[in-house]
């Protein structure tokens, strides 16, 4: 069993609507020391799976099924109170909106020195030390003035840093960083990542970074998951995903995307149609009404839920064609119009 | 300067916003949003503006379509001197110049239904059209990719990307010679950026278009422009074509910026040197004098904060503003002296 095993997680949360299966049913895993991307478009669940990992949707309307171990424990069947005790110091998480996880009324010194005697018998003396610096270690100019600043008197990057440096004030042994660099220009990004990377080795944490930006995951990620419709679709190592993907949503998210690190191409290869409706899931396959092979697969398509399936050596995928029928469209249709981007 | 007039033309252009204090709203300063920038733009290209955030691209945007007013300097549009226009002789010229914006679900009213909305335009002009407002609207809803049925509909019922092409019929309906796109994707998600990228593109060639496009991420604003200009606290630090800028950047900060963005290759990110930028981006109230980058720059010398460097030509259409410019050819002092003056 892995540090972090989630186990056929299933977030539903009634609506006047109808039922919204934001997470429907995923299955991963994090080790200790490792990173894992989760990517996927906007409304595929990323988010919802990461408050349900941190017990945050306890109390609320959401109804969650499946299991989530941690260092050997559920929390699926744990007390609140009992989640709750283990915030900050067994597991953290990075917002995508520094502003709305920091108390505005309360200093950033106060707000880290807080959470670290929650989980350390400390003096306030010992703990405004260690959130100084914290302060430092993420790269915040004086920390040891700007300690008693509010969160208001930062930039967005520093906020940002602040907010790292909270979650990471306690080595939480797992990180979860929800969009943590999306707000941000992309020189504050380039040091928020090291930074990230750089702790991680340090405290040799699970981390877990969610993102819609394919170049952040390339750069952190030792496994990949896809979401999309609230279900994996692809799961590998990044090597894997980024240079044998199989899933026809990930080739077309590659595709969308202009590089940087390649020729330019005349047009990009956007992804037909929009993302699906969770209450209405397409049935059969999600994506089939945006798929450009659903055809292949006939009536199963729109018919049958393809299952999550080993490809090869840990890479899964979810698609009704067969592994050679999808190897030959990448190396031969994908793969060529790709590279030559 | 090429024989063919500019469609715009941008001459030390500022904008400064008041700063003021107290009851009787003293000035205590200026937020130097806009610092002098000049720039053409030609009839049927794209230009692109990059830099990170606060650095005054919007601002830019909002000059030259003279929805502010300059503080000093000169607007010419087609060779009209705009800079000081009152409202009553602008109103014409705003059918030649349209604005796209970032964020598709605020810039539509959603009280109205898309008919109104992408209309709106002929009834405030008082445009006459040959088969009535209704007949054009669904023509421009076709030209954009949208289903000209969903006239009566409301922007509620439409996905991101489908409103921002709502948003896109908007500025065309009544055939403008210049769109400034204000991150006209970066609110949307990979797959749907592709999409819109792909229609402003289309659309250009369809309706011999001239774009201003404003974007802090750096591959799109590659894909799309003929040319890009880089700026950096209310300056423009370097403009050259795509080509150039890409494959041999000058700017010490287009460097940086350049190195920054995350590449989407996993095997890329462990042998790459990149350059690290310390700090944050200083504020425009108080930039810092001479060369407004020598705080973060690694080339920085005594010169770099006593003399601002000039936005001097230094190869064939490629300007940049740095007194110690990387990848720059060999040129004698006196020739440089005498392509600056
Ligand atoms: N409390 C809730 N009640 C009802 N639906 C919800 C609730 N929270 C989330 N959802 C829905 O669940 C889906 C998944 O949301 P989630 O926030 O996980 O998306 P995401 O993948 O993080 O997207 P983004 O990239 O935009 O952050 C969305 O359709 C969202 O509207
Ligand atoms: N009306 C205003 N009054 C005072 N300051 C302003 C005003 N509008 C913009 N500014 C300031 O001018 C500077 C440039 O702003 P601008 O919106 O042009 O930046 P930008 O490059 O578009 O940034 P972003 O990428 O965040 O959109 C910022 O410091 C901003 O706070
Ligand atoms: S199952 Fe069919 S529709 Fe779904 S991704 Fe595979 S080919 Fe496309
Ligand atoms: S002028 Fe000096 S400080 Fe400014 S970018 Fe060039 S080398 Fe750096
Ligand atoms: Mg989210
Ligand atoms: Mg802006």
């Amino acid at each position: 069993m892995s540090f972090l095993d989630v186990k056929d997680l299933k977030i539903h949360f009634p609506t006047d609507d109808g039922l919204v299966k934001s997470v429907d049913g995923l299955s991963f895993g994090v080790e200790r020391g490792k990173t894992l991307g989760i990517v996927g478009e906007s409304g595929s669940g990323k988010s919802v799976t990461s408050l349900g990992i941190l017990g945050l949707h306890k109390g609320g309307r959401a109804r969650l099924s499946g299991e989530i171990w941690l260092d050997g424990e559920e929390l699926i069947g744990a007390s609140t109170e009992h989640v709750r005790s283990l915030r900050g110091k067994k597991m953290a998480m990075i917002f995508q909106d520094p502003l709305s996880s920091m108390h505005p009324y309360y200093t950033v010194g106060q707000q880290i020195i807080e959470a670290y005697r929650i989980h350390n018998d400390v003096s306030k003396q010992v703990a405004r030390k260690h959130a100084v610096d914290m302060l430092g270690r993420v790269g915040i100019p004086e920390p040891a003035r700007r300690v008693d600043s509010y969160p208001h008197e930062f930039s967005g990057g520093m906020r940002q840093r602040a907010m790292i440096a909270m979650a990471l004030s306690c080595d939480p042994e797992l990180l979860i960083a929800d969009e943590p660099t999306t707000a941000l220009d992309v020189t504050v990004q380039a040091q928020i990542l090291d930074l990230m990377r750089d702790l991680q080795r340090e405290f040799n944490s699970a981390l877990i970074i969610i993102t819609h930006d394919l170049g952040v995951v390339a750069e952190l990620s030792d496994d990949i998951l896809v979401m999309y419709g609230g279900k994996c679709v692809e799961y590998g190592s990044a090597e894997d995903v980024f240079y044998r993907p199989e899933h026809p949503y990930t080739w077309g998210l590659l595709g969308s995307m202009p590089r940087l690190d390649r020729e330019p191409t005349e047009r990009l290869l956007p992804i037909k149609g929009s993302p699906p409706s969770l209450i209405n899931v397409p049935p059969g396959c999600a994506f089939h009404p945006r798929c450009p092979y659903a055809e292949r697969t006939g009536d199963k398509a729109t018919t049958e839920v393809p299952a999550l399936a080993e490809t090869e050596g840990g890479h899964l995928v979810r698609c009704h064609m067969s592994r050679e029928e999808r190897r030959g469209l990448w190396e031969n249709e994908i793969k060529p119009v790709l590279e030559t981007q | 300067m090429s024989e063919n007039e500019p469609l715009l033309s941008v001459q030390n252009m500022e904008k400064h916003f008041p700063v003021t204090k107290g009851l009787f709203k003293r000035q205590v300063g200026a937020v130097k949003a806009v610092d002098g920038i000049s720039f053409d733009v030609f009839k049927g290209e794209t230009l692109g503006l990059v830099g990170e955030s606060g650095c005054g691209k919007s601002t830019t945007g909002r000059l030259v379509t003279r929805l502010l007013e300059p503080t000093a300097g000169k607007i010419v549009f087609e060779g009209q001197d705009i800079s000081h226009m009152g409202q009553g002789r602008l109103r014409p010229l705003r059918r030649d110049m349209q604005m796209i914006f970032q964020d598709p679900y605020s810039s539509l009213n959603p009280r109205h239904t898309v008919g109104a909305i992408v209309g709106a335009p002929y009834r405030i002009q008082g445009v006459k059209t040959e088969n009535g407002v209704k007949k054009a609207v669904q023509d421009i809803l076709e030209l954009v990719g949208l289903n000209p049925e969903h006239y009566n509909r409301y922007p509620h019922e439409f996905s991101g990307g489908q409103r921002q092409r709502i948003g896109i019929a908007r500025t065309l309906a009544l055939k403008p010679k210049l769109i400034i796109a204000d991150e006209p994707v970066s609110a949307l998600d990979v797959s749907i950026q592709a999409q819109v990228v792909n229609l402003l593109e289309d659309l250009q060639k369809e309706l011999d278009l001239t774009y201003v496009v404003i974007a802090h991420d750096l591959s799109v604003v590659r894909h799309i422009s003929d040319r890009v200009a880089v700026m950096y606290l209310g300056k423009i630090v370097e403009v050259a074509d795509r080509k150039s800028l890409y494959s041999v950047p000058m700017h010490p900060y287009t460097n940086a910026l350049m190195s920054a963005v995350p590449v989407p290759d996993p095997k890329v990110r462990k042998d790459r040197d990149r350059i690290r930028l310390k700090g944050d981006v200083p504020s425009p109230l108080n930039p810092p004098p001479a060369c407004r980058f020598h705080t973060r720059c690694w080339k920085a010398q005594d010169i770099c904060k006593k003399v601002e460097p000039p936005l001097a030509q230094m190869a064939e259409g490629h300007q940049v503003a740095c007194h110690f410019p990387e990848n720059a050819p060999e040129l004698p002092a006196a020739e440089t002296a005498a392509k600056t003056g």
